[in-house]
């Protein structure tokens, strides 16, 4: 290959893996926008603390395997809490108060967290200890190929999960419409319980695993969250698929960006995109236009 | 009158009380910071408590301000004065620009798009050294003089503060009283029904965010000015949060909020010191507390207890002038043409072709089973959806493609199945948004709207609760409301859907004389019922669909007692009603 395509199809496959990262999340998003129609702009500080429990699990000496689950038990937890104590008590009113709390939560999270670790970044260790592989010319990152093997996993196991299980059939009558959920005997609070709790578990993972490449940091939730958020809309408000190609044609341009174009603008382009999308069309790639009954 | 001289004279007192008694530099400093912070906040009053839309980047318009002055100042070497005027202008265009691309997208959407423009200045602010003098930020900004009397003392400079911050109040509590204002409350409260009303939303929107980011703007010029020193910190995300908190914990709706919110949080710091590297985790949880327990902030709080313990005042009818409205009915030409109108939703044809007269001064009644598209119909009619084909000519003006609120000001007026009212505003307001319209043939200013507004419920006997809020009207009544709001807007042709829904008997009666009594108005009316009773009784003709396609028209008794009707609506072996 020439030199030419040996860069362009290494920015792609840095792109790519960034790109799962943000679908990983996006998906937490579509999951809760899903069942309970508001957006929890704390989505971003579930792979926060994904990647902070980690570090505190690996500092307490456990081993790399034990250590992801317990930080994604941990997660999963978590986001029960989450559910209880932001949305819960704001399900009955409009979306901006639940938006705001979520807001709030997300201040909550980052800064009580800054006060258990301290401002420093944490690194982590990649998940193998092989640096990466040659393909061709192409240098393959062993942790950008374990963030792309764990995403298709995810991905696989969430379409299992909703599509083939009864859980999942109940998981989507609640998000169509919980009124008539509630009528058939589905437990709607639960349901949407366990969808904070699925979320927070896969935002978890998405932290857990972009950690070796960003390094631990307060803030790291929030850009991914706005890249996720992103994704989201340009996929198509609330559509699953839309949210993990979205994410990935975010990555990928966002590498290109970053290499042909400018890298300290690096993170405007997802927004630039966005913005494009908002105003040609707003309702995504798969989206469809809903309006407004009378 | 007697209780605004006394706020000012308090107001004034306030603002040179440093000059009396001896005031550390330090807290000079915290006051400036409260006042030009309270000003920026104000505009969030008017964006988010008035117009209801969210807005997450008020932080950028502060730093545009913040930065004409800082860079005009220093770099470019104009006046204080001239740089405020620059300031305010990029700030107002910015927020007018942002606020016309995105003000069409709702909620979430508009959410993330002012945090993505947020972020965008933010990495410009940082990364643009050349130009913005990068995370350094720019020092040794200067002060303005006025008449040659310099502001470099901070007594005289927040003196000059508090003046601009008593204009805005001032500014921003007058607001909801005027007609762009009451316009915003009622986008805020139901947007559909505002648009339906004859308001522009999109407009009204677009407004309350420019104003918003013209007070953002105003706020940013004296901020910077104030501290003489500036860097991209005081203008990133987590200041635009900080805006928003303190205009819900002091209360979105009132400008006093907003400067209660402002001083409070700003405040606040000094008095949990103690808590010291926590302060901002409790910072977030409060956030959230202010949200569950505290939804309409301190001062809704207030002005809820207030209220409480305030009986709303009967309203003197006596002066009330009968309402005058009369539309010719003369023409032979029908009011309301529509030809193979047809609406589908994907694949289901909900409105299939449908061609049908309305002739003037007619009581004209659509019926059909459930599904059979009669409210598709009347949203059609409305532009709440756009045909799919075909096309409807209202009074000779072809308007298949108007906007809902050019329907509006041609006096088409519209009542709702599930009753579409401005519930926070009071039965008087709500009226007043209807006068409000395009194009309505009244005089010009408030006194004229709130007279039409008593006449139009003087007319459905409501006016005697002009000052009660809406959403603590009893049902029927606010359905009498709903259609005061319509004829307050001098409507030639009323839509109403199933005006007789949730009404019992005794209200159903009066409703059908209400509807007669219109009729004698020249009003025509178009209404989609279900109650076969008030049908027979009011309308001149009917028109029955099913499956979205007309299967019958004609006077109630030929209509009532055609057997397809039967077939179809009362079902094969219907019994009275259905």
């Amino acid at each position: 290959m020439t030199d030419f395509w040996v860069t362009n199809f290494q920015v792609l496959f840095s792109g790519l893996a960034l790109g799962s990262i943000y679908a990983l999340v996006a998906l937490g998003f579509v999951l809760i926008i899903r069942a309970t129609n508001v957006v929890n702009f704390a989505q971003g500080d579930f792979a926060m603390l994904g990647g902070f429990a980690m570090v505190a699990f690996l500092a307490a000496g456990l081993p790399y395997w034990l250590a992801i689950v317990m930080a994604l038990v941990m997660m999963g937890v978590f986001g029960i809490i989450f559910n209880l104590g932001v949305y819960y008590p704001l399900r009955n009113r409009s979306y901006l108060p639940v938006i705001i709390s979520t807001l709030g939560a997300s201040i909550f999270m980052q800064n009580t967290v800054l006060y258990i670790f301290g401002p420093q970044p944490k690194p982590m260790d990649k998940v193998f200890a092989t640096q990466g592989i040659n393909v061709g010319g192409v240098f393959m990152d062993t942790q950008y190929l374990t963030i792309l093997g764990v995403t298709a996993i995810a991905l696989v196991f969430q379409y299992v999960l909703f599509e083939k299980t009864l859980l999942g059939k109940k998981l989507q009558a609640t998000s169509q419409d919980k009124d008539m959920a509630r009528l058939v005997g589905i437990p709607v609070a639960w349901m949407i319980a366990f969808t904070f709790c699925y979320s927070a578990v896969l935002g978890g993972l998405a932290g857990i695993l972009v950690s070796p490449v960003l390094f631990v940091s307060i803030g790291m939730g929030s850009i991914i969250a706005l890249k996720a958020f992103s994704a989201t809309i340009i996929g198509g408000f609330g559509d699953v698929t839309g949210a993990i190609v979205g994410g990935l044609l975010l990555g990928v341009v966002e590498a290109f960006g970053a290499q042909y174009i400018s890298v300290p603008y690096k993170d405007a382009f997802a927004f630039l995109l966005l913005f494009l999308f908002l105003l040609v069309r707003p309702q995504g790639i798969f989206g469809e236009k809903i309006s407004e009954k009378a | 009158m007697k209780k605004l001289l006394f706020a000012m004279i308090l107001g004034i007192a306030l603002a040179i009380l440093p000059y009396f008694i001896k005031v550390s530099p330090y807290v000079l400093n915290m006051f400036m910071q409260a006042a030009t912070y309270a000003v920026v906040v104000l505009g969030m009053t008017v964006v988010l408590g008035y117009a209801g839309q969210i807005n997450l980047a008020q932080a950028t318009f502060f730093g545009l301000g913040a930065y004409a002055v800082g860079l005009g100042t220093t770099d470019w070497g104009i006046s204080f004065w001239l740089s405020l005027v620059l300031g305010v202008a990029a700030a107002t265009l910015a927020g007018f620009i942002l606020g016309l691309t995105t003000l069409r997208l709702k909620g979430h959407y508009l959410a993330m798009i002012t945090i993505s423009f947020q972020q965008i200045f933010d990495l410009v602010l940082v990364n643009w050294i050349d130009f913005t003098h990068g995370p350094d930020g720019i020092a040794g900004i200067g002060r303005p003089s006025i008449f040659g009397f310099s502001l470099n003392d901070d007594r005289a400079y927040l003196l000059l503060c508090i003046l601009v911050l008593y204009a805005a109040i001032y500014f921003v509590w007058k607001l909801p009283q005027t007609e762009l204002g009451r316009a915003m409350r009622a986008v805020r409260e139901n947007e559909l029904a505002a648009e339906v009303t004859g308001i522009n939303t999109l407009k009204i929107k677009v407004t309350a965010f420019t104003m918003s980011a013209t007070l953002a703007g105003l706020g940013g010029v004296f901020y910077a000015a104030g501290f003489a020193y500036i860097s991209p910190d005081n203008f990133n995300f987590a200041r635009s949060i900080e805006f928003l908190t303190m205009v819900l914990l002091g209360g979105a709706q009132s400008a006093f909020g907003g400067a209660l919110g402002t001083g409070l949080l700003i405040l606040l710091p000094e008095w949990l010191r103690f808590l010291k590297e926590v302060y901002l985790a409790v910072y977030g949880l409060a956030v959230i507390l202010i949200m569950v327990f505290l939804p309409t902030g301190i001062w809704g709080l207030f002005s809820a207890w207030r209220a409480k313990y305030r009986s709303v005042p009967k309203t003197d009818v006596s002066h009330v002038k009968a309402l005058d409205i009369q539309i010719p009915t003369s023409d032979p030409e029908p009011i309301l043409k529509l030809d193979n109108l047809q609406k589908h939703f994907g694949g289901v044809r909900a409105v299939d072709g449908i061609s049908l007269d309305v002739s003037r001064g007619m009581i004209h009644a659509l019926i059909g089973p459930n599904g059979s598209g009669k409210t598709t119909i009347l949203n059609v009619l409305n532009g709440i959806y756009r045909a799919t084909a075909g096309s409807i000519v209202c009074d000779g003006v072809n308007i298949t493609d108007k906007t809902p609120h050019e329907r509006a000001a041609l006096g088409i007026g519209r009542t709702f199945q599930n009753i579409r009212l401005f519930p926070a505003l009071s039965v008087l307001e709500n009226v007043m948004v209807g006068a409000q319209r395009e194009n309505n043939p009244i005089d010009k200013g408030h006194v004229a709207l709130r007279e039409r507004a008593l006449s139009a419920l003087q007319f459905v006997g409501m006016a005697e609760d002009a000052e009660v809020i809406v959403q603590n009207l009893p049902y029927g009544h606010q359905r009498l409301v709903e259609i005061a709001r319509a004829l307050a807007g001098y409507p030639k042709f009323l839509l109403l859907d199933e005006p007789a829904a949730g009404l019992n008997q005794t209200e159903k009666k009066s409703l059908a004389k209400l509807l007669l009594r219109l009729k004698t108005h020249g009003i025509t009316i178009f209404l989609i019922e279900h109650d076969m009773s008030l049908i027979e009784a009011v309308s001149d003709k009917i028109t029955v669909l099913n499956f979205g396609k007309k299967i019958a028209e004609g006077d109630p008794a030929y209509v009532l007692r055609h057997p397809e009707v039967m077939a179809a609506y009362l079902g094969e072996a219907g019994h009275g009603a259905a």
